[in-house]
C-alpha cells in the first residue's frame, strides 16, 4: 500500500537523516553555548596557542592547537593536577583529500575526573611533522607508529618510528592517504615480485639483526671483529636485489602501472 | 557422576593462605644451580603458532630462558578495513566490523552503529537499545569463554576448553537464530537492527542465562585453586595501575591492576547506569587477577542479561524514518513507491551530516573506540577503530621482559588479544 507520507520522505532522501533536537550534529562552528572548562583553562594558560574550539555530535568537544606547541600543551593536560588527562585513548589522523591539510587527532580521557577532550593539530601536506607524545603517554608509541605508517606523518623524538602494519620495505607510500589508490600503486605482478625477492633480513629490526648476527660472528672469516652494519651489508651482497636501496619516495611510485588503481581513487589530489 | 569426582579431588588440592589467596607451592625444592649467562639468542614465536592466538609474531631475545627483549611484529592479517570503509556507504561498512573481532562480533556491530547514529543524531528505539545491550553482554561472555578455554590450553589444562566451547556452541546457536550467521553476524543497521528477535529467542536466551553459571562454577573449580594454574599465573606479568594507564590498557587488563575504569560506568551509554551490576577490580595486576576479573565479569554480564530480558519492551525495533530504514519486503513487492524507496536507500546510501563522532564502548577486551568523520556524503571520510587488543598488545614487551620463555605464553594469553582487530 502506498503511504501518503512516503513520497515526501523519498523527496527528502537527498538531505540526509533528520536530526533529533538534542543532537546538535551540525557542521563545524565555534562552540558558543556550552564551553569546556579545560578549554577555558587551556586558553588562560597558553593564550594564542589554542586556535579554536568546536563541539561535534552534541557533546564532543574538540580543541585545535598550534602544531609547534602541541607537545607542551598535551604535557600540561597530562600533568597538571587540575586536568589529569591520564589516559590517551587514541592518536589518529584524518585526511580530507583534495589537498587539504591533515588533522592529527588526540583523544584524551581523565579517569579520576571522568572528562574527555579531543585535541587536534592541523598539519599542511608540505610539512607532515609533529612532536611525539610518547614521552608523555607510553601508549602513543604504537599509535604514532600506526599514524606514521598509514599517513606518513613524521613524529619528532619517537624512539622507534617504524612501520607497523605494512612491512618495513613497503615502497608504495601511505595507504590511508586519499591520494593512495585502493588497490595500491604497483601492479599485482610488481607487488608479488617485490614480496618474493625481499631478503629475510627485512623481517627483522636492526636491533634484532644485531643480536642474531652476533651469534654467527665466529663463522665470519678471519676472526675479524665485524660490526653489525658491515656484516649486514656483506650478507646483503649475496642478493643483488637486496643490496640496491629500496626507496620509499614518490619518485619510486611511477614503477607500477596505475591504470586500474587510479580508477578507484576517491578525491585524489594528483 | 564423573564430574562430581573431579570436583571433589580438585577442591582438596589447594590451600588458602592468610591473605585468602591460594598458596603457591614451589614446584621444586632444594638448592638451585646458579644461573649461567651466555650469548643472547634470538627466537621467533609465530606467526604460525597456536599459542599466539592468530598470526602474531614475537621475536624474543633470550639469555638462557630469560626474556631480555620482546618485539611483536604484526600486520600479517592487515587488510586495511579502514581504507575499505571509505569506499563503502555507512551501512555497507557493518560487515567489515564483525570481521575485526570475530570473537565478539556483535559488540563491534553495535559500536559502529552507535557511533554513526550519534553522528547522524538518531535516537534508536527503546527495544533496539535493550536488544543491543543483550547482544553486547552475550558477546562479552562469548569472548571471555573463548579466552578462558584457550588460555587454559596454553597453560596446559585441556578440560576447560571442552567445557567452555560447549557453552560457546550455545551462543553460536543464539547468533545463528538471530542473525543467520554464527560469526560474521552483521546484525545492526543504522537506526536499528537487521531484524527483530525471532520467536522463542528470548526463551532460549533465558535458558542459557539460567544454565551458564553451572559451567562457570565447574571452570572455577578446575582452575581457581588449582596448584598448577596458580603457579603458572600468580605474580606473572605484573603491571601496576599507573603503568597500565600509561600504556593505555583498558578493560579487564586495566581493572585487574586496580583501576576502576569501565566505560559502562564512567561514560554510560544505552542506560547502563540504570542496570544493577558490579565492576570487578583486581589488586595485583598479574595474570591470576586478570583471570579472576574475567570470570567475575561473565557473572556480572549474566546479571545484566537477566535484567535486560526482564525489561525488554515490545514495539518497533527500527526508528521510524524512511530515509534511513528500508521498507518492508511485503511493501517492496506490492507497490512502486516502496520499490523506489528501497532503491534510493540502497543505491545512494544514507547521508550523514558533516561532523564527526568518537564513540567509546566497553568491549570484551577493553575500550573499543569508533571514530567516524563525515563531510556530508553517504560514505565516511574516515572510519577509525581504536582496537583495544592493539593497545593491549603494545604493552606486552614491557610485561614479559625478565620473565621466562614459558611465561611469555601465559602473559600473552592473559591479555586476551585477537589478531583480526590488531591488524585490521
Amino acid at each position: 500500500m502506498a503511504k501518503p507520507e512516503l513520497k515526501d520522505a523519498i523527496a527528502g532522501l537527498e538531505s540526509g537523516p533528520e536530526t533529533t533536537p538534542n543532537g546538535v550534529a551540525t557542521a563545524r562552528g565555534e562552540a558558543a553555548a556550552e564551553s569546556h572548562p579545560t578549554v577555558a583553562a587551556l586558553r588562560a594558560q597558553f593564550g594564542d596557542a589554542v586556535l579554536h574550539h568546536t563541539v561535534y555530535s552534541g557533546d564532543e568537544h574538540v580543541v585545535y592547537i598550534v602544531p609547534e606547541r602541541s607537545q607542551e600543551l598535551l604535557s600540561w593536560l597530562r600533568h597538571d593536577p587540575g586536568q589529569c588527562f591520564d589516559l590517551l585513548k587514541d592518536v589518529t589522523a584524518v585526511d580530507y583529500g583534495a589537498g587539504r591539510p591533515l588533522e592529527l587527532v588526540y583523544e584524551l580521557w581523565s579517569v579520576p575526573r571522568r572528562v574527555g577532550l579531543r585535541v587536534k593539530v592541523t598539519l599542511p601536506l608540505e610539512s607532515l611533522e609533529a612532536d611525539s607524545v610518547e614521552p608523555i603517554w607510553k601508549t602513543a608509541n604504537w599509535l604514532e607508529r600506526e599514524v606514521y605508517d598509514m599517513f606518513g606523518i613524521h613524529f619528532r623524538g619517537h624512539p622507534d618510528l617504524r612501520r607497523i602494519m605494512m612491512p618495513e620495505n613497503y615502497a608504495e607510500g601511505h595507504p590511508l592517504r586519499k591520494d593512495f589508490p585502493l588497490r595500491g600503486r604497483f601492479s599485482r605482478a610488481e607487488q608479488t615480485r617485490r614480496a618474493l625477492s625481499a631478503p629475510p633480513e627485512d623481517n627483522y629490526t636492526p636491533d634484532e639483526l644485531a643480536v642474531a648476527l652476533q651469534e654467527e660472528r665466529p663463522a665470519v672469516a678471519g676472526g675479524e671483529v665485524a660490526d653489525e652494519r658491515s656484516h649486514a651489508a656483506a650478507s646483503a651482497d649475496l642478493d643483488p636485489a637486496a643490496a640496491s636501496p629500496r626507496p620509499n619516495t614518490a619518485a619510486d611510485w611511477s614503477l607500477g602501472s596505475s591504470g586500474s588503481a587510479a580508477a578507484g581513487t576517491q578525491g585524489a589530489t594528483q | 557422576m564423573s564430574t562430581k569426582t573431579v570436583e571433589y579431588l580438585v577442591r582438596r588440592t589447594p590451600e588458602l593462605g592468610v591473605d585468602g589467596r591460594p598458596v603457591q607451592l614451589p614446584l621444586i625444592s632444594g638448592d638451585l644451580e646458579p644461573e649461567l649467562h651466555g650469548e643472547h639468542m634470538l627466537i621467533n614465536i609465530g606467526p604460525q603458532h597456536p599459542a599466539t592466538h592468530g598470526v602474531l609474531r614475537l621475536v624474543l631475545e633470550l639469555d638462557g630462558e630469560t626474556v631480555i627483549k620482546c618485539t611483536p611484529h604484526i600486520g600479517y592479517l592487515h587488510s586495511s578495513f579502514e581504507k575499505l570503509g571509505e569506499y563503502r556507504t555507512w551501512n555497507q561498512v557493518i560487515p567489515l566490523t564483525d570481521r575485526m573481532d570475530y570473537l565478539a562480533p556483535l559488540i563491534y556491530n553495535c559500536a559502529y552503529a552507535m557511533a554513526v547514529e550519534k553522528l547522524m543524531g538518531i535516537e534508536v528505539t527503546e527495544r533496539c537499545k535493550i536488544v543491543r545491550v543483550i547482544c553486547m553482554e552475550l558477546d562479552r561472555i562469548f569472548s571471555h569463554l573463548l579466552w578462558i578455554g584457550t588460555t587454559a590450553i596454553d597453560i596446559g589444562a585441556f578440560t576447560v576448553f571442552l567445557y567452555t566451547f560447549q557453552e560457546r556452541e550455545r551462543i553460536y546457536s543464539l547468533h545463528e537464530a538471530f542473525t543467520g550467521a554464527r560469526i560474521t553476524t552483521s546484525s545492526t543497521r543504522i537506526g536499528g537492527m537487521m531484524a527483530d528477535l525471532p520467536p522463542g529467542w528470548v526463551e532460549a536466551l533465558r535458558h542459557f542465562v539460567d544454565t551458564l553459571p553451572r559451567t562457570l562454577d565447574e571452570t572455577e573449580t578446575l582452575l581457581t585453586h588449582n596448584n598448577l594454574w596458580v603457579g603458572r599465573n600468580r605474580d606473572i606479568g605484573i603491571i601496576s595501575g599507573e603503568d597500565a594507564l600509561d600504556w593505555g590498557l583498558t578493560g579487564p587488563n586495566l581493572r585487574a591492576s586496580g583501576v576502576t575504569y569501565d566505560v559502562r560506568k564512567d561514560k554510560p551509554y544505552y542506560d547502563y547506569d540504570s542496570y544493577d551490576f558490579e565492576v570487578p577490580i583486581g589488586e595485583h595486576g598479574d595474570c591470576y587477577d586478570r583471570y579472576l576479573v574475567r570470570m567475575e565479569e561473565m557473572r556480572q554480564s549474566l546479571r545484566i542479561l537477566d535484567q535486560a530480558i526482564r525489561r525488554l519492551p515490545g514495539g518497533p525495533i527500527n526508528v521510524d524514518d524512511p530515509r534511513i530504514i528500508l521498507p518492508g519486503k511485503t511493501d517492496l513487492m506490492a507497490d512502486m513507491e516502496s520499490m523506489i524507496h528501497h532503491f534510493k536507500v540502497v543505491m545512494e546510501g544514507v547521508k550523514a551530516p558533516a561532523g564527526e563522532s568518537w564513540y567509546g564502548v566497553e568491549s570484551s577486551k577493553g575500550e573499543l573506540g569508533m571514530y567516524v568523520v563525515s563531510d556530508g556524503g553517504s560514505k565516511p571520510v574516515r572510519w577509525r577503530v581504536r582496537g583495544p587488543s592493539f593497545i593491549n598488545l603494545s604493552a606486552l614487551p614491557m610485561m614479559v621482559e625478565g620473565h621466562l620463555l614459558s611465561d611469555v605464553i601465559a602473559i600473552n594469553a592473559s591479555i586476551d588479544i585477537v589478531l583480526g582487530e590488531i591488524d585490521r
